[in-house]
């Protein structure tokens, strides 16, 4: 753990390492330049486009579909219904057996006869052009049933509530119940337990580039190329295979350049599926890509929960227990194969975790409704867990006079306590809560914006700091999907070979979503091998060609795919240093590779160019000792075995004003601790961007649904994205604690931004309306919402303060 | 997000603009700066069988003072507007007003005349032409005619334009010395769509306002003023403005704010507006 004090050496101090150096990313010349390769842009020969006819009803029986004048339409080539489509495509159900209890039913490709949300598909037109398939579906003709649709989750259980799926018998997938040590004699001996209900809008990850994909089913090779833009390229092709009755062999998943994430392209989509059904049906290559429009109604949505949640608080600040009761509502299906089942279990097992404290009783609900599908998207549960966990804790400090900072240093895990479990079970290796604690208020300089506060307050302006301390699971091993049955990898792999000019070209599982992987993976290997930045190329994204692996997703590319490729060059120098000592006659024990030669080791002196090196190993092999066999590619795997997770910790402070209704962020500070910083430039812009998302949650982004289930702001100009204007500054700092179980010792840092920032933000506001008697927990943090707290506090006579102008009357 | 299929003519004058409306009727639709009309169009909202691009036409992109007023032209983009020395003299509540309008791209291709005729009722410029009490010129199949903006805008998107009538240009009264505006909105972000806004035009008056105009948007089916307002405003008294609110208002509530915090925030402006009114230096 770095601290203060100065850290010794390890096997990352390699002579020019690049390992923590802000290095340009190889790939934004070409980003730049325009020459990304999106599937969005991928043209094929023969190629057609499929639109499809979309459910305006959120719930409804499929009576008949009249397709005739479609059929007959300009440009058309097919037009199929889900019924059709099931010959070619089967059923899934998205369960996971380690989530006991969990139950779905079957999702087909296209709606059979029945449409369960707003904008499933029923009918698939495949034409010339994209416009002209549109014209078509303007002709089909179907004639729907409505049925009931099961809208509000907090009712989805109620015996008069329509069962959305009979056959499951009920409308709830799951349900957790967690105790861990005494809570109810925990919250009987407190001297104060206060409660509070919690609400998180639904939301979605509106990616700059939407959902895409191009299928070319081969009939000639009998194989199925699926270009796509997915996070998970070997589990595609497992799915694709099951579903499409392929071999895996005959599938290839093909990934280059995607225009964001997030989450959002780590499932399975039904579009998706029925785009390579189509394809193989057609035997021609089909694109797919989702319009603005469609991705609102389409993509997954994530939160949607209500929680009640409570805290037990001695006199002197010692938290003694939290309880929290859930409520998530995640559309009809769970989504396939990792299930929508994760968020609510997230949040069972992260809420309370950054304190010590032993006594915890959760219970989450899961159930079904007639909306869009929600599953995981960045930070998954844990602004939600965060949220509950420092508004409480926030409360309880109100409740009991003290500083906000002081509870938390009172009851934060001791930087000495590790290694140490949660309530839950959750094992930490080693956090820093108190070091980024401390860091945090230097950054921020608390005293002097608690002195502007006060002093403003005067004059009637509100103002509001608010904290948030969390946990984050990174690096996860198997435990997350593989020991509940899903063919999802969670080792990773690189290849690492070198040409004969000396030049290095690396394969790797981990997936670029324009995060930045590909520099990290080729700043890793030039480090490990000794050679400069510029001649390592680096490859993802192709089943093909790349090592099996599981892909990027839970904040494990770096963490995970980045210590395959140090390994996996590690051991390519091993074997250049032995080919150099058989060309040098010298002990391999005595050279290295620096500076992209071969060096002695001791003086540092050049012993040979790599580019020689390469023309004798593969132009005058005759001229090796007899018996020498030159390897120069290798490759190595890795996945965490020591802990299931690596979890990192954070904690991020919010400054912001309110007036009239309305939120102005006047600055956000972050310390995190992702273990070892691999490229700080790239850390520093995923924790900001990982903030802006949480922000975006916290105060604009919400798909409002009406009561018939029909999502009223589905288009950009209804659907607040967060934007650069409204956004503040966001200062990152860092605490290093590594982890061990790897060389590498990086943790994961792309989600912990969205993770503390809805927190802080909550946190703030409640601090700037506390004169006032107003409390929020409801996000988004609308004017409305804000505007009606305020009032209702006036009504209920809560301010003891004189109401500024500009509060409702 | 495709638009349906559409015939496309650019027209070289006013003349033929208006000759190819009347021509086909419904089944055409003037296209400006696009910056409503693609979307729609994209959207399948609108699928027009023509569509007349009048961005050739020249003569509609002029400012220029003309006797007592300023004639901005259909064609004049925002930031045209926004740059014209003439405008900041002689129109200073548009040059208050446009920075709130959208984006800088949107901006550059967006016409006062689109966003007059298409008279979107949470849109600033209909607000500032109605507190301006400016008159709008139209061509049609008759000729042309010159229409008062407290008699343009009729309705939802419904405006004194006939069917085969085009909005050729705006006539502004010249700003003058004891003349007094006011500008401001609530909106979600910096360039959406306001909540509530409210543009207001006064005269000094010793140390008190009359003449006051106060036009509220996204507040009802278009621009519209708050004649109790004004009065009370007219008579000195700010709190019997804010209560007349009551009675000069029906906004009906959105996604972004209920009737009740569009009310509060309509009194919010007001105070805010009247300070801008009775603070302006000359
Ligand atoms: C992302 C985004 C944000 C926006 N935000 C705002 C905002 O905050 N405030 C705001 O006011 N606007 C906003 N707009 C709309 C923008 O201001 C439009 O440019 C404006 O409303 C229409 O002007 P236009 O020249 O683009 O018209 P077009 O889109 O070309 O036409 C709009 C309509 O007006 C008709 N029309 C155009 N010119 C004439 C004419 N001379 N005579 C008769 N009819 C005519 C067309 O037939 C069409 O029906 C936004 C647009 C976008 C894309």
């Amino acid at each position: 753990m770095t601290r203060d004090v100065p850290s010794p050496l390890t096997a990352l101090d390699r002579p020019n390492s690049y390992i923590g150096r802000a290095v340009p990313r190889p790939n934004l010349a070409r980003l730049t330049e325009g020459r990304g390769e999106y599937v969005s842009d991928l043209v094929l020969p023969r190629m057609v486009h499929v639109v499809y006819v979309r459910s305006p009803h959120a719930h409804a029986r499929i009576r008949a579909i009249d397709a005739a004048e479609a059929k007959r339409a300009k440009g058309v080539v097919a037009v199929v219904t889900g019924r059709e489509l099931a010959e070619v495509c089967t059923p899934w159900v998205g369960v996971l057996t380690h989530m006991v209890g969990l139950k779905s039913a079957p999702q087909h490709a296209m709606a059979v006869d029945r449409a369960c949300w707003q904008g499933e598909a029923v009918v698939a037109i495949v034409a010339r052009t994209r416009a002209l398939a549109e014209d078509a579906a303007e002709l089909v003709e179907i004639d729907y049933e409505p049925l009931p649709a099961v809208t509000d989750m907090m009712t989805a259980l109620d015996p008069q509530t329509p069962v959305i799926h009979p056959a499951l018998g009920d409308n709830l997938a799951f349900e957790r119940n967690f105790t861990g040590g005494d809570p109810a004699a925990a919250f009987a001996a407190a001297d104060h337990v206060i409660e509070a209900d919690f609400g998180f809008g639904r939301h979605t990850g509106v990616t700059l580039e939407p959902r895409a994909m191009v299928a070319d089913f081969n009939a000639g090779t009998g194989r199925l190329t699926a270009y796509l833009g997915t996070q998970a390229p070997h589990m595609m092709q497992n799915i694709l295979s099951i579903h499409l009755g392929m071999s895996e062999q005959q599938i290839r998943v093909v990934c280059k350049d995607v225009g964001g994430s997030f989450g959002i392209k780590v499932h399975v989509y039904a579009d998706e599926m029925a785009t390579a059904a189509l394809s193989k049906l057609l035997k021609r290559p089909v694109k797919f890509v989702a319009d603005r429009l469609e991705s609102f109604l389409t993509d997954i949505h994530a939160r949607d929960h209500r929680l009640k949640g409570r805290i037990a608080v001695k006199a002197d600040g010692t938290i003694t227990a939290f309880e929290i009761d859930d409520v998530t509502g995640i559309g009809p299906y769970s989504v396939y194969p990792r299930t929508s089942a994760v968020e609510a279990n997230q949040v069972v097992n992260l809420t309370g975790g950054p304190y010590a404290c032993p006594n915890y009783k959760a219970r989450a609900r899961v159930v079904f409704q007639n909306k869009t599908v929600t599953c995981q998207y960045r930070a998954v549960g844990h602004p939600i867990a965060t949220a509950v966990t420092e508004g409480l804790v926030d409360l309880a400090a109100r409740r009991i006079g003290m500083d906000p900072v002081e509870i938390r240093r009172k009851n934060l895990i001791r930087d000495d306590a590790y290694p140490c479990a949660s309530a839950t079970g959750l094992k930490f290796e080693a956090l820093s809560h108190h070091a980024a604690l401390d860091k945090l208020l230097a950054m921020m300089d608390y005293p002097k914006l608690r002195a502007e506060q006060a002093a403003l307050r005067t004059k009637g302006i509100h103002r509001g700091i608010g904290f948030a301390s969390f946990i984050e699971i990174t690096n996860p091993g198997a435990a997350f999907y593989g020991v509940g049955g899903a063919r999802i990898s969670s080792q990773d792999g690189a290849v690492v070979r070198m040409d004969a000019t000396g030049a290095v070209t690396v394969q790797t599982s981990a997936t670029e979503q324009g995060q930045g992987t590909e520099a990290v993976i080729a700043q890793v290997v030039a480090t490990a091998l000794g050679v400069p930045l510029d001649i390592v190329r680096v490859i993802s994204g192709d089943t093909d060609q790349t090592p099996y692996g599981g892909g990027t997703w839970a904040s494990r590319a770096a963490g995970i795919g980045g210590e395959a490729a140090w390994q996996a060059g590690k051991a390519l120098r091993a074997n250049v240093v032995a080919v150099a000592g058989a060309i040098l006659q010298a002990d391999p024990d005595s050279l290295d590779v620096r500076g992209g030669a071969v060096v002695d080791a001791a003086s540092g002196r050049e012993r040979l160019s790599l580019a020689e090196l390469g023309r004798i190993v593969y132009f005058r092999p005759d001229t090796l000792p007899p018996g020498f066999q030159a390897e120069l590619m290798a490759v190595r795997h890795y996945v965490p075995r020591g802990y299931p997770f690596a979890f990192t910790n954070g904690i991020q402070a919010s400054y912001l004003e309110v007036e009239d209704g309305f939120v102005k962020l006047l600055g956000h500070w972050v310390v995190e601790d992702c273990g070892t910083i691999l490229n700080p430039q790239l850390v520093d812009e995923q924790v900001r961007g990982g903030v802006v998302q949480g922000l975006g949650g916290a105060l604009f982004e919400q798909c409002v649904y009406d009561a018939e289930g029909q999502m009223q702001n589905a288009s950009m100009a209804d659907y607040l994205v967060p934007m650069a204007c409204e956004m503040p500054d966001i200062q990152v700092g860092h605490i290093v604690s590594p982890t061990a179980d790897s060389e590498l010792g990086a943790k994961g840092a792309g989600e912990a931004g969205t993770a503390g920032a809805p927190a802080a933000v909550m946190n703030a506001i409640n601090d700037a309306l506390a004169p006032f008697g107003a409390t929020l927990t409801e996000m988004p943090f609308t004017p409305d919402r804000i505007l009606s707290a305020l009032k209702q506090a006036r009504q209920r006579g809560g301010a003891d303060v004189a109401a500024p102008a500009g509060t409702p009357a | 997000m495709k638009p349906a299929t559409f015939a496309y003519a650019r027209a070289q004058s006013v003349a033929e603009a208006v000759a190819a409306l009347a021509a086909h009727g419904d089944e055409a639709r003037l296209i400006a700066g696009g910056q409503s009309l693609v979307a729609m169009l994209n959207m399948r909202l609108s699928a027009p069988r023509l569509l007349i691009d009048i961005n050739a036409i020249s003569g509609l992109s002029e400012i220029a003072v003309e006797g007592d007023g300023l004639r901005i032209g259909a064609l004049v983009r925002y930031t045209q507007a926004l740059r014209a020395p003439l405008v900041a003299r002689h129109a200073p509540l548009l040059t208050r007003a446009i920075p709130h309008i959208a984006h800088a791209a949107i901006r550059n291709r967006g016409t006062l005349g689109g966003s007059v005729a298409f008279a979107d009722p949470a849109a600033e410029m209909p607000a500032c032409i109605l507190a301006l009490g400016a008159d709008i010129a139209i061509s049609g199949p008759d000729g042309a005619r010159v229409v008062a903006a407290d008699d343009f805008f009729l309705g939802l998107y419904e405006t004194a334009l006939g069917p085969a009538d085009m909005l050729t240009g705006l006539n502004l009264p010249l700003h003058g010395p004891d003349r007094r505006v006011g500008f401001a909105e609530f909106a979600r972000r910096h360039g959406d769509y306001a909540m509530v806004g409210l543009a207001a035009t006064a005269t000094a008056r010793g140390a008190g306002l009359g003449d006051v105009r106060l036009a509220y948007f996204s507040m009802g089916p278009c621009a519209v003023r708050a004649r109790g307002a004004e009065q009370a405003l007219e008579a000195g008294d700010l709190d019997a403005a804010v209560a007349a609110l009551e009675a000069d208002l029906d906004p009906t509530g959105d996604i972004h704010a209920s009737r009740d915090t569009k009310m509060h925030l309509a009194g919010v402006l007001l105070r805010r507006v009247a300070g801008q009114l009775s603070e302006q230096p000359q």
